[in-house]
Parts: structure tokens; sequence; C-alpha cells
């Protein structure tokens, strides 16, 4: 198991100027950086990151697009795989953290948390990488090697769970735009 | 040409409703009707074919391209738009994409005798997440299409064309 902080330490070192959609990783990626290229977007609807991270490269196919991804999103919307593995962008680098259960609703555990192969579910569908990892060092060494490679590529990366047990609203809000606000920004940034 | 024929909706009149408008991508789920418009958009070139598994998931990838400066159009049928409404809601609604939705309309009857119950709840859907729609029959409807671009792209939100003409819409 890793820490998602560290894991995300390791891929801000490794970032250059990708478009990182820091999904289930987005509080500790706002740590490391909030601008224009950065899409906290919160949870529009669960399951549809990985179409997000989708259409956004095949619109913009001269951008890396990185994305931090769940097994519960996953799980909600594998029929997405194939899609994504049909249309095949090579910039698309599709990270999971699988920490094997909903941790914003309390820890309880997503359907056969500890037996689901999430890479060789991805490789199943056509993703031609796909890897499981579950240990910092490895993955440490082994992320600049994946982002040099052309995507799409699926990294399953066990992660401790954080779970959240305080109600909704007395969280402390991390993000500092609204989802619509993230989405005009970047649209500004690539001047469409 | 039969009278049958004659009330139709072409598959050629919605690639041209398309093209006038800029589309650049369809997201799209097969139903019963799309069979000879699937042939036409895929023998463009200038358009990217984007199949999906479930309809909500043509929410999430639409919002992607257009965050990322493209035109996508979805396609669907209405069965799968009332599957979708959460993705509609948060992925459409909530990141202000301008799109629009051609959703046909199975169970629809000029006459308004229903028996299939998800055009019962077609319109009612659409009203209750106040998207506004317009009602596309045949050829002499295609304007409609244009007018729907025409509503996204000045509210920012989505709009939905219904396309109720089950029986030979989209067909020859």
């Amino acid at each position: 198991m890793m820490h998602t902080a560290d894991l995300i330490k390791a891929f801000a070192a490794h970032r250059g100027d990708a478009i990182v959609i820091s999904g289930r990783g987005g509080r500790h990626w706002v740590n490391h950086s909030d601008g224009v290229l950065d899409l906290p977007l919160g949870d529009p609807a669960m399951g549809g990151h990985a179409g997000f991270g989708l259409g956004l490269a095949l619109a913009q196919p001269g951008k890396k697009v990185v994305l931090f991804d769940s097994e519960g999103d996953i799980l909600m919307s594998m029929g997405q795989l194939p899609t994504i593995a049909e249309q095949a962008p090579a910039n698309f680098y599709h990270f999971i953290l699988d920490n094997e259960v909903y941790a914003t609703t309390g820890g309880q555990p997503v359907p056969n948390a500890k037996n689901v192969d999430y890479a060789g579910i991805a490789k199943s569908s056509g993703y031609p990488r796909a890897m499981n990892y579950a240990d910092i060092d490895a993955f440490t060494r082994d992320l600049p090697g994946i982002l040099a490679a052309p995507g799409p590529v699926f990294v399953s990366c066990k992660v401790f769970p954080e779970v959240e047990n305080t109600p909704i609203g007395q969280r402390v809000r991390w993000r500092t735009r609204s989802a619509a606000k993230v989405v005009h920004d970047l649209r500004g940034a690539l001047k469409v | 040409m039969t009278e049958g024929t004659a009330a139709a909706l072409s598959p050629e009149t919605v690639m041209r409703q398309m093209k006038d408008n800029g589309v650049t991508d369809i997201v799209w789920l097969p139903d019963s009707e799309t069979n000879w418009l699937y042939l036409l958009m895929k023998s463009d070139p200038d358009l990217r074919l984007i199949g999906i598994t479930r309809e909500g998931h043509g929410c999430s990838i639409a919002a992607g391209l257009f965050a990322g400066g493209r035109k996508p159009m979805l396609l669907i049928q209405n069965t799968g738009m009332l599957e979708s409404g959460d993705s509609i809601r948060g992925w459409l609604m909530g990141l202000n994409v301008p799109i629009v939705l051609m959703v046909g309309y199975r169970g629809y009857t000029r006459h308004g005798v229903i028996t299939d119950t998800v055009a019962h709840y077609t319109e009612r859907f659409l009203m209750a997440f106040d998207i506004p729609f317009y009602l596309v029959e045949n050829d002499g409807d295609a304007d409609r299409i244009s007018l729907a671009f025409k509503d996204a792209e000045r509210t920012q939100q989505p709009v939905v064309v219904l396309v109720g003409d089950e029986f030979h819409g989209f067909n020859r």
C-alpha cells in the first residue's frame, strides 16, 4: 500500500506541462499546483472522470492528459474502458487510486474489494499498457518510463484509505474554484 | 416516394444539420433508428464517432471534448437519457456545456395514445430538469435542429432535440 500524498508527490516531479485532472487525488495535488492546467473538478457525477479525461485527451492530442481516478469510479462505469481503448488517445495517462473503500462515505468496502484486478480489466478491455503497483519505491522508479511512453496507459495503485466521517457540511473545503470555473479557465488557457 | 418516406426524417438531413452547425464529434449509442445515419457518419472523415456502452458515459466524454475545444453532439435514445440524469446534471449542466442531445423518442405517437412508458416520462423528465427541447418529426422540421444549437450556444447549457419518428426516423 502507498500513501496518496507520496504518490502524488512522486508524480509532481515529472508533471511537465501535462493537464492534470486531479480527481480523487485532488486534495493532495492542490498542495503542488493549482493553476489553469490543473482541473480539480470535484465530483460532478461519480464514475465520469475517465470519460472527461478521454474527451479532453482527444480534443488536445498535443498535450498529455493525466487523470487520478479511483476504483469506485471504475466500478461504477467500467464500460468506459473499452471506449477509451478503442479511441486509444496516445496522450492519456489513467492512474487509479485503489483504496478498496468508499472513503468519503465512511470507509465501506467496494464490492469484492481485495480481489479485483483493475489493470487486468483494463488490459482485457484493450488498453495497450496496464499495470498494478502497491509499493512506492517501485512506482517512483517506473514512473518516468510510464510517462515517457505513449498512452493510453492504465496504472492501478493500491493506496491507504483516507476515510472521512465528518459530516460533509463540516469538512474543510480545499477547492478554490467551481468545476464550471475550472473548465472556463482551461478553455481560456488553451485559447479555444 | 411513398407517404411513409415523405414523412420521414432522412439521415442526410440530420447530417447536413450537424455539418452546418460545426459538429466535430458524435458521442453515441445506437438505437433501432440510427443505422443509416451511422453509415453516413462513418463515411465522413471530418466527423469522429465515439461509441459508448451506457448513455451517461457520453456526458462526461462530451464535457471533456468541449473543455478541449471541440464541438460534440450526443446521439442517444430516450431510455438512455432517463438513465443519464445525474450525468446530464453534473457533467453537462454543471460545467456549462453548450451541447445538443439528439434523442430518439421511443414510444412517441402523434395521436397521443402512448403505450410505452418511456414516452410517457420523456418530456416530463426534460421539464423536471428544465432542459429546453424541440420535437422533430420529419425533414420539414429540420430547422429546429439549428435552433437547438443556437439555444445551446446562447445559454451555455444542453438542449435536446427529440426525434419523434420511431418507425422510419433516420431510415430509408
